[in-house]
């Protein structure tokens, strides 16, 4: 299962590697927007967050659709979910071990208590 | 050194952070000195009592540390000798009580892993963090946990029993 998802966690993690990106999902988390709103928000050219759309849209992150004259932009549903659930497993485990660690510490740290006295 | 200022957790808890491409920390403030928690970290015997969380099933059949600059480590897990394996390495940086920096040589791509105690007010930020090679060889890892199957059935027999544990 762990392998199937290393393809698109390259392209999700490289995708999000860049700041203006993860500017972009940032503002479709609130609301949806077109491609200009987006390029006006961010201070760039059509042509610039077009391609910066074109990465994100291929990583699933983000869809589009046009009508009409205008290419709006949502986020992509549920793709970042199993890069979470990666991070999630990893956070489980070290949190195990951080409670018995912090079981051994406090047991340390009473010893040297005691030892003070 | 910015990055590392917003993963300092909330409550103590433990705070998980991708830094960046090839970086992965682990953060958690524990309630301690940082000499009690580096001695908890260096201990073999003490070592052998967190590091593998009970729940996952496997005990660890041995565990050397030679906790300096140069030193080596050596812990093997598994319920026999057939079914065993082994994680492995060199300390390459030992400062007591702050920080110690050490190899993962099971395979290619093991990565640089950094441990450091920073105390502040009696407790301990406690910050672990794993360097890997490439990207992908930290996609792949999960953990330190890369390589062999079975290690990944093993943690899933892990996730499984946390989930159990919680619920």
């Amino acid at each position: 299962m762990v392998q199937l998802h290393q393809a698109r966690f390259d392209t999700s993690f490289a995708a999000l590697s860049d700041a203006t990106r993860r500017g972009v999902l940032e503002q479709l988390g609130r609301s949806d927007a077109s491609i200009t709103d987006l390029a006006e928000t961010f201070r760039m050219t059509l042509t610039g967050m077009k391609k910066h759309i074109s990465v994100l849209e291929k990583a699933g992150l983000v869809t589009s659709e046009k009508v009409g004259r205008v290419r709006t932009c949502r986020l992509g549903i549920s793709r970042l979910e199993q890069e979470a659930e990666w991070i999630e497993q990893y956070r489980q485990l070290w949190d195990a071990r951080f409670d018995r660690l912090d079981m051994v510490v406090e047991e340390l740290k009473n010893r040297e208590k005691s030892d003070g006295r | 050194m910015g990055d590392r200022q917003e993963n300092v957790p909330v409550n103590g808890r433990t705070v998980v952070k991708r830094i960046s491409e090839r970086e992965i920390a682990a953060t958690r403030i524990f309630d301690a000195p940082a000499r009690i928690v580096f001695e908890a970290w260096t201990d073999p015997e003490l070592f052998a009592r967190w590091w593998v969380p009970k729940s996952l099933g496997v005990p660890l059949r041995s565990c050397e540390m030679d906790v300096r600059t140069g030193g080596t480590y050596r812990l093997e897990f598994g319920k026999d000798a057939e079914n065993s394996w082994a994680f492995f390495g060199k300390y390459i940086d030992v400062v007591p009580p702050t920080r110690i920096v050490w190899t993962n040589d099971e395979g290619e791509n093991g990565a640089i892993s950094t441990v450091t105690f920073v105390e502040q007010d009696g407790k301990t930020l406690l910050t672990f963090s794993e360097v890997y090679p490439s990207k992908q060889a930290l996609d792949e890892s999960l953990g330190g946990m890369d390589g062999a199957p079975e290690q990944f059935e093993q943690l899933d027999e892990l996730l499984a029993t946390l989930g159990a544990g919680r619920a």
